[in-house]
């Protein structure tokens, strides 16, 4: 008890500030980046490049709690047993680690769409990939603006 | 904290044929990341259910897996493509090995 008397008002200001700076620090030390989810695309497709278009990443813009962001996406296909999609793959460039989820489809899928929630510890761009029967790549991005990080601390 | 998991799942009971039905499942469980740390300052291991698998009548027909990013309680929706009456059955793998397990019937016609 007799501790907390001995707190002034200005320590009592100045020790929330180290730990919110120390917060801001925190997440920099260690988390994916454009790279290293580059890196992890590199391992599934080696050097075969994705083309825009035929996804619906559906995410919100401004994510206010980044411990449950939702995401939905959508890739336009026929889903017959040529032509359907294989699977998605989403990744996050700031996050501690860069995967997010992997989906796989199928025809009797009938639809290639399903959403999930995700954790988003900053401010970050979520790329999402997806692979079509016939072998080709389709990618999608956005940015997702996150006023509290969701990573525990 | 840990309870264990109870799973929940929303799919509608009957379908017409060639309908395209969609499936709603949650999942009580921590998601534990494998980032967070304890008051000592130790990492709290990672024990999160990596994988989601949806059959019907025996076969698979979507599959998820899931890093520490997904969300606590985690929920999954997808679809499915009615052609003819059978059941679901869907499981949950988690990081202990446990699978956690539901099932739903559709009846078409």
């Amino acid at each position: 008890m007799a501790l907390h008397k001995a707190v002034t008002r200005r320590d009592a200001f100045a020790l929330p500030a180290i730990g919110a700076a120390a917060l801001m620090i925190a997440p920099r030390l260690a988390h994916a980046d454009a790279a290293a989810v580059e890196a992890e695309i590199r391992k599934l497709y080696a050097d075969r490049k994705p083309t825009d278009g035929r996804i619906k990443l559906d995410v919100p813009q401004i994510a206010e709690n980044g411990l449950v962001v939702p995401i939905n996406i959508e890739v336009e296909s026929p889903m017959t047993a040529q032509d359907h999609v294989k699977a998605v793959h989403v990744f996050a460039d700031g996050n501690p680690l860069p995967g997010v989820l992997s989906f796989r489809f199928t025809p009797e899928s009938g639809k290639a769409a399903a959403s999930v929630r995700m954790r988003l510890s900053q401010t970050q761009n979520i790329i999402c990939i997806a692979e079509m029967a016939g072998g080709a790549l389709h990618s999608a991005s956005a940015n997702v603006k996150v006023t509290i990080g969701g990573c525990g601390g | 904290m840990s309870t264990k998991p109870t799973p929940r799942i929303r799919v509608p009971g009957n379908a017409k044929a060639g309908e395209i039905i969609e499936i709603k499942t949650l999942i009580s469980h921590e998601m534990e990341s494998g980032q967070r740390k304890d008051q000592a300052g130790k990492t709290i291991p990672r024990k999160i259910i990596h994988g989601f698998t949806a059959a019907f009548n025996g076969k698979v027909f979507f599959e998820a897996t899931w890093h520490p990013a997904i969300s606590a309680n985690p929920y999954q929706s997808f679809f499915f493509k009615a052609q003819e009456s059978g059941e679901f059955t869907f499981a949950w793998k988690d990081d202990d090995g446990s699978v956690y397990e539901a099932k739903a019937k559709l009846a078409v016609g």
